[in-house]
């Protein structure tokens, strides 16, 4: 294995799997990915109608928690997302739908969105991963799991019909993360008036639970009436007024900026190279938010090749170890509860910001031990395969000869896979 | 001066670990530390609602702002924790409640940070590192570097992070020790040290398996691994644990926690019971397992900005700027409120929207630097940069 396929497998994928074929061109692998369909083929694709179903029904029968329909789903669906991020022949594309679903974070610390959250992954981000992205931004804002999640589905507008009779009304909540989090960022340096008229704008956008297939719908009682102005641009009333917004805000120089910046610390270093950052931007300007070109243009970034830069968050790391030592797919742990015990909960992020993106963030010392307290017990898997051999295959030219002597010394082949896995090359991707 | 062994003195120098912190050998000795006096911070993430937790019920503009979300009166079923007549805490925090009339609870009203974001995410990391921008250290870390210097090292450090990750108000230069409930089991001392070993030289994980051990070693010898609450990662177990390790002679005396759950921009009247129960609870139980220490005890409680004094559109408050802070401990001057109301009638609100801050949250934090720790405005003027001209709110802790 050469330098570069290594740290294509690491940098832009999920960590080889067991001896899986090396790509002969490592870049043209990478960019492949980005140009074929999405592999992923789900048994039982998730939808936001049969969550919201869930949901329904768990509101009617109140069953007592762990046994709703909800979690039910929940269990089923994330593990079905792992365990095809464990087998998937396009890791790379894998890891962009991991991105976007940080950078557009839908938790379920909100109970009610653990039935929408896989649905929300395969209707509002993987389709959109290496497509446009103000078309992802719209299908996020409409899709159930984020109207929930950010409150918007109950937010009324006070001067609309429905404001008038049930004195009900705003709530910002959507319209602030969206602007901070999702899209222009306070480098726009907007104001509390603007994101109280996008709040407006956003009104009526909400879900029908008790539809025969429930999901997003457009309410025009209660949403506020006449047009509202956003960074010092008018916006028509009605839903084409949201839907021009989320345009107007997926393209502003502001968004491209702070996307770049996103991408280029997950892809290159946690302090992202300002030249790096000017690249990336250049392409979402040049290209109208076309993410497949900014994917692209991260693969050719000389930055993005430099190894060692970036630890692995514990999501990150755990798939890569299951991938490394190529466990059978009836053998595959029950990862949701691993990860929750690493300090990454799957979906389940404390804020809408998402989950950090820094080595500083996840490498406090009882974090990084548990790292090796999870590996030492995953490690008995190893049966009585050849560890060296496995560390080879797994890291090629990253393993360092201290790494690979350790293996070599280690009392037990358990001990030789828990040094390949807590090492330190191991931890970073 | 006298000598001790305990469980990490073992590990440590199993683990080969003792060369590289200055306790050097099996048994260390503890000479009278600088400071018996505890410090613990607790963030609350996602802006408390001030209104909510600790309610001005005597003010007249209350109900119209948010009728539909207060708690019944004092005296009612369910109702307030009557304060003196103005103010009233929430039903869920009858803890806290005992607390005060045992002159143990001081409450700052009507208090901020001195930005005006409404950005959970910005305002955190300004309150953290106590600046206006966001800093690679936090403003407790320090204050561990301007305590003078032990002369000799507590083993752990002298200040702890419980959690999973240190937050950045305990990052900096200082060291700290990191501690929380851990689920998995645990491979052999021998294996941990050499993971140890292979990881020494790199930066990023070789300080933290080595902190990490530390921690562990220490919380092994002061806490009784079978009483050990059922929910271990709750609230209020994290805080039982660490007055656990405060409480011990040669423990930390500096400890930060968080808690989330306060982001209630619907339903809040709902949703605002657990975590406030968690927090009395947790308070409590941290009183409780400091013992004696608790009289040489400061815990501040503090959160990013408040919420809108306004009930919005969906039973719930979006994101405001005054809030409470609150000052517990048994070497806090507490029974009181202390606050210059603002009042929440026509024109009073701030932006037509907010309570209006009255008081610097970076008053408080150095008024219990100075009167807890006994720093000066030299080292306070550092720890919170820019701030030269926020003296420290005096009377915070009893002479």
């Amino acid at each position: 294995m050469d330098a570069r396929t290594a740290q294509a497998l690491v940098r832009f994928g999920l960590g080889r799997r067991g001896g899986d074929p090396l790509p002969p061109d490592p870049t043209a692998w990478l960019l492949d990915q980005i140009r074929q369909p999405d592999p992923t083929r789900l048994d039982d694709p998730p939808t936001a109608a049969q969550g919201l179903l869930a949901l329904r029904e768990d509101r009617a029968t109140k069953p007592p928690p762990g046994e709703s329909r909800s979690r039910a789903l929940f269990k089923t669906q994330s593990a079905a997302q792992l365990a095809n991020a464990v087998t998937t022949p396009a890791p790379f594309r894998e890891r962009l739908v991991w991105f976007w679903t940080n950078h557009f974070t839908v938790s379920v610390k909100r109970g009610q969105c653990a039935a929408v959250a896989a649905a929300f992954i395969e209707e509002a981000i993987r389709p959109h991963v290496t497509a446009r992205f103000g078309d992802m931004l719209l299908a996020v804002m409409r899709h159930p799991a984020m109207l929930l999640y950010l409150d918007n589905a109950t937010s009324v507008g006070p001067d609309s019909p429905a404001g008038q009779k049930t004195h009900r009304g705003l709530n910002e909540n959507l319209a602030r993360e969206c602007m901070e989090l999702h899209t222009v960022s306070p480098l726009a340096g907007y104001s509390q008036t603007d994101v109280t008229s996008f709040a407006k704008i956003l009104t009526g956008w909400s879900i029908d639970l008790k539809a025969d297939s429930p999901g997003f719908r457009y309410r025009p009682f209660a949403h506020e009436p006449g047009g509202h102005i956003v960074l010092q641009h008018q916006f028509p009333p009605d839903e084409a007024g949201g839907v021009a917004a989320l345009a107007f805000l997926a393209n502003h120089p502001a968004t491209h900026r702070f996307l770049a910046t996103k991408l280029v610390r997950h892809f290159v270093a946690d302090d992202p190279p300002p030249a790096a950052v000017r690249t990336i931007e250049a392409v979402l300007r040049d290209t109208k938010g076309d993410l497949g070109a900014a994917s692209a243009a991260l693969v050719k970034l000389d930055a993005a090749w430099l190894p060692g830069t970036k630890l692995r968050t514990p999501m990150e790391y755990v798939v890569a170890s299951v991938r490394a030592l190529n466990s059978p797919p009836d053998q595959i742990p029950n990862l949701t509860g691993i990860l929750a015990g690493l300090g990454q909960p799957l979906w389940g992020a404390p804020a809408p910001n998402g989950w950090p993106d820094r080595a500083a963030d996840w490498s406090g010392p009882e974090a990084v031990l548990r790292r090796v307290d999870w590996a030492s017990g995953f490690a008995g898997r190893i049966g009585n395969r050849d560890v060296v051999e496995i560390a080879g295959d797994t890291l090629g030219p990253l393993l360092r000869p201290e790494t690979q002597e350790a293996i070599r010394r280690a009392g037990s082949r358990r001990d030789a896979t828990t040094l390949l896995l807590t090492s330190p090359e191991f931890q970073r991707r | 001066m006298y000598l001790q062994t305990t469980a990490i003195t073992r590990r440590t120098a199993l683990l080969g670990l003792a060369a590289t912190t200055t306790v050097g050998g099996t048994k260390f000795a503890l000479a009278a530390a600088p400071t018996e006096k505890r410090l613990v911070v607790i963030i609350l993430r996602g802006a408390l609602d001030g209104m909510a937790a600790v309610v001005p019920y005597g003010d007249p503009a209350l109900a119209n702002l948010r009728g539909e979300i207060l708690p019944p009166a004092p005296g009612q079923p369910n109702g307030l924790h009557d304060l003196g007549g103005f103010y009233g805490l929430h039903p869920a925090l009858s803890g806290l409640h005992g607390m005060y009339q045992s002159n143990e609870l001081l409450i700052i009203h009507a208090a901020a940070a001195n930005y005006r974001v409404r950005s959970h995410f910005e305002a955190q990391d300004y309150l953290e590192s106590g600046a206006d921008h966001r800093m690679t250290s936090g403003w407790l870390n320090r204050t561990v570097a301007a305590l003078p210097r032990p002369t000799t090292k507590r083993p752990e450090g002298e200040a702890l992070a419980l959690g999973v990750s240190v937050p950045l108000l305990l990052r900096g230069p200082a060291e700290v020790a990191n501690w929380a409930p851990h689920g998995f089991s645990q491979p052999a001392p021998e294996l941990y040290a050499a993971v140890a070993a292979l990881n020494r030289h790199d930066p990023v994980t070789g300080p933290a398996i080595e902190e990490g051990l530390r921690a562990r070693g220490f919380s092994a010898s002061v806490m009784a691994a079978d009483e050990r609450p059922k929910d271990k990662y709750a609230f209020p177990a994290l805080a039982r644990s660490a007055g656990e390790m405060l409480h011990a002679p040669d423990g930390p005396r500096i400890a930060a926690l968080e808690i989330g759950g306060w982001d209630t921009h619907t339903a809040q009247a709902n949703r605002l019971n657990g975590p406030l129960k968690q927090l009395d609870d947790g308070l409590v139980a941290l009183k409780a397992a400091l013992g004696p220490a608790w009289t040489k005890t400061a815990v501040l409680v503090m959160t990013e900005f408040g919420r809108t004094a306004r009930v919005n559109g969906t039973k719930g408050t979006d994101h405001g700027t005054g809030t409470v802070a609150l000052v517990v401990g048994g070497a806090v001057a507490g029974g009181r409120v202390k606050a210059t109301w603002p009042g929440l009638g026509t024109g009073q609100l701030f932006e037509n929207r907010d309570l209006a801050p009255t008081t610097d949250l970076r008053s408080v934090a150095k008024g219990i630097l100075a009167g807890h720790l006994g720093l000066g405005a030299p080292a306070l003027n550092q720890i919170f940069p820019g701030s030269d001209s926020v003296g420290g709110m005096s009377g915070l802790i009893r002479a």
